[in-house]
């Protein structure tokens, strides 16, 4: 049993507009030691699913189905207060925005040590220098001064090694990143991912990376999950996925991000726009921008199922035929210039 | 070598000999910062641009790259002017508008257009999408409403949009449809010169290609100069001739753009380049080779002496924490400012 199984999970939101399908029908799952990317576009339910693994979701108009297993226990069937109990110290997140996410009217060492006494009866001393201790751990030059500090001193990326700080002071066992470097320069995002990728080694929790850029997840997670509109499209070991992905939308996804490497030839962007989540388009949900489609697609929903081991496609193309069109377009865009040396 | 680092830098080398079409010299922007609340004592000042010389040559898209807080976008102001520099001129086509007044600027601000970030927030809601693209024409009086309309519904296809949505508003169109608004209005005045401020960084990576390609077609359809400002360095590879990389208020590095990617010469970019995360499975072997810079961005009220960049480099030596580089020719066309520099063979 993996520590953390999300099974056929949907989240679904009743608005003036009509029913809001943000989550519809994902299943993931996470272990210890392993770090899954999970991408996608705005409006492909990937921060809706992380918000709901941490209960955040429980509103009057949302309706959720489905498990989120943490050893085996049903968090979405948890009482609030024994979620509560288990927020934080068990399963943590760090959010896009830290300005937003650390009170702008407590010093940052006060937040800490909040978050470490609400999970335990901890002295205060005891708790600030576990504090300060997380805050060395981050990388925050001279820590225990920075405890009295405000948010508003610190810089982003100072913020966000605060953020991940207090996410990690109670050594959660999965630590959720919803696009912890979206908001920063490339310079200090390779600083912050650094953080993460360390603090994962020395202390083995699971961490679920979400993001929009592939480069982030390639250069830290395991595993890979891409979604669509809702529902994962396909999954498997990161080096599969990238280097023989079998989805059209990650095909799409792969050849319209511009590249270092490349030269400036044509970008190849996947036709018309993501849809929206309250007409989601009937059968495979990218059909509509998908160059391959064809009779079945508006049909059936494709199932999410094993191509190869442990790579997973949600695709009617027969997988032969998938591979086959995955392989010529990888060797074009070798062709091209698009994979010489980094 | 040690000259005093604000003083002019000639004009640097146009690569093919093609024509400016905006100079700008020794451009000191700084913004007085206040303590107090309503009239309070000015408290020094923000270099946010401090000291800047370059050219913007007729026909090329120059890219202007640098992390926040780096003066990009006031520089993008200033040579829209938008903003009025404390110091320094800029020229166009030749002539000195670094003083003019708005009145006079008014002709002039529609050979120059500029389209904005946030596709969102730079259009005005209540209005329908064919009376904002329309509205620099009929703010000038050109032609009858018969033909403006006609125009706006021409350059609406050009740019990708549904002719048929005139009347429709803003908000019933997604980001990038949006940003193509934004494109569709910069263009009605028939400009030479687009400033272009982070177009495409709040767009989705699918999105965003397709924005990339159309202002590449637009450029050599309607011969348009580009000043591309991105922060993203593979967007900015993707659409420039040249690149100019800024630090704290100064160019620190400019050069073709093949050249700047594969061999830069200035630690800054070398290490800004090493940073890009890239979609491919060695990532995590370009990680360990990866320079990591050590702190932040130094706060542009208080620049560091000498190098502006010393306190993060790893190259720094007593020389760089006193003495100001400047901005010198390293290769055919590649201006960097730096005491070390990196792939230029001898030293």
């Amino acid at each position: 049993m993996a520590l953390l199984e999300i099974e056929d999970l949907r989240v679904h939101f009743n608005t003036r507009d009509g029913v809001v399908r943000a989550v519809d029908g994902v299943s993931l799952t996470l272990d210890r030691h392993e770090t899954l990317g999970i991408v996608g576009e705005s409006g492909s339910g990937k921060s809706v699913t992380a918000l709901t693994v941490m209960g955040l979701t429980r509103l009057p108009n949302a309706v959720v189905e489905g498990r989120v297993l943490l050893d085996g226990v049903d968090l979405l069937a948890l009482p609030l207060h024994e979620l509560r109990r288990i927020r934080g110290s068990r399963v943590a997140m760090v959010f896009q925005d830290p300005m937003s996410s650390l009170h702008p009217l407590y010093k940052v060492g006060w937040q800490i040590v909040e978050a470490i006494r609400a999970h335990g009866d901890v002295p205060k001393d005891v708790a600030r220098r576990r504090a300060v201790q997380a805050l060395a751990d981050v990388g925050i030059p001279s820590p225990a001064e920075r405890m009295d500090s405000y948010p508003h001193e610190l810089s982003g990326g100072m913020r966000q090694r605060a953020m991940i700080a207090m996410a990690l002071v109670l050594d959660p066992d999965v630590l959720i990143a919803d696009e912890p470097t979206t908001a920063l320069d490339v310079t200090v995002q390779a600083q912050i991912l650094d953080v993460i990728r360390r603090l994962q080694a020395e202390r083995g929790a699971a961490v679920a990376l979400i993001t929009h850029d592939l480069g982030v997840v390639a250069e830290t997670a395991d595993q890979l999950a891409v979604m669509y509109a809702g529902r994962v499209v396909e999954r498997g070991p990161l080096a599969t996925v990238l280097d023989a992905p079998e989805h059209p939308y990650t095909w799409g996804l792969l050849q319209s991000i511009p590249r270092l490497e490349a030269g400036p030839q044509r970008l190849q962007p996947i036709a018309g726009t993501p849809p929206s989540l309250i007409h989601v388009p009937s059968g495979c949900s990218f059909h509509p921008r998908c160059p391959y489609a064809f009779a079945l697609c508006p049909e059936i929903v494709p199932p999410l199922v094993l191509s190869q081991p442990g790579h997973d496609v949600a695709c009617h193309l027969p997988p032969a035929k998938r591979q086959a069109i995955g392989r010529r377009l990888r060797s074009e865009d070798d062709a091209s210039g698009g994979l010489a040396a980094g | 070598m040690s000259r005093p680092a604000l003083s002019a830098v000639a004009p640097l080398p146009a690569p093919t000999g093609a024509e400016p079409l905006v100079e700008v010299r020794d451009v000191v922007k700084h913004f007085p910062v206040r303590r107090g609340v309503f009239f309070g004592r000015e408290h020094g000042s923000v270099h946010a641009v401090d000291g800047v010389s370059l050219e913007i040559l007729r026909g090329e898209a120059l890219g202007l790259v640098g992390e926040s807080g780096c003066g990009k976008s006031t520089l993008a102001r200033l040579v829209t002017r938008l903003l009025e520099p404390t110091s320094g001129t800029i020229v166009y086509e030749g002539t000195d508008i670094t003083t003019w007044s708005r009145r006079r600027l008014r002709p002039l601000r529609r050979d120059v257009q500029m389209i904005f970030q946030d596709p969102y927030s730079s259009l005005n809601p209540r209005r329908t999408v064919g009376a904002i693209i329309g509205e620099p024409l009929r703010i000038r009086h050109v032609g009858t409403k018969a033909t403006r309309r006609r125009r706006v519904r021409e350059l609406m296809e050009r740019v990708g949009l549904n002719p048929e949505h005139y009347n429709r508003y803003p908000h019933e169109f997604s980001g990038g449809q949006r940003q193509r608004i934004g494109i569709a209005r910069a263009l009605i005045t028939t400009p030479k010169l687009i400033v272009a401020d982070e177009p495409v960084s709040a767009l989705d990576v699918s999105i965003q290609a397709q924005i990339l390609n159309l202002l590449k077609d637009l450029q050599s359809e309607f011969e348009l100069t580009y000043l591309f400002i991105a922060h993203d360095l593979n967007v900015v590879r993707h659409v420039s001739d040249r690149v100019a990389v800024m630090y704290l208020g100064r160019i620190v590095e400019l050069s073709p753009v093949d050249d700047l990617y594969a061999k830069p010469v200035h630690p800054y970019t070398e290490a800004l380049l090493s940073a890009v995360p890239v979609p491919e499975t060695k990532a995590r072997e370009r990680v360990r080779g990866r320079i990591v810079l050590g702190g932040d961005v130094p706060s542009p009220a208080a620049p560091p002496p000498g190098c502006r960049f010393h306190p993060r480099c790893r190259y720094a030596t007593d020389v760089c924490r006193t003495v100001e580089p400047p901005l010198v020719p390293r290769r055919e066309g590649h201006v960097a400012a730096f005491h070390h520099p990196l792939n230029v063979g001898a030293r």
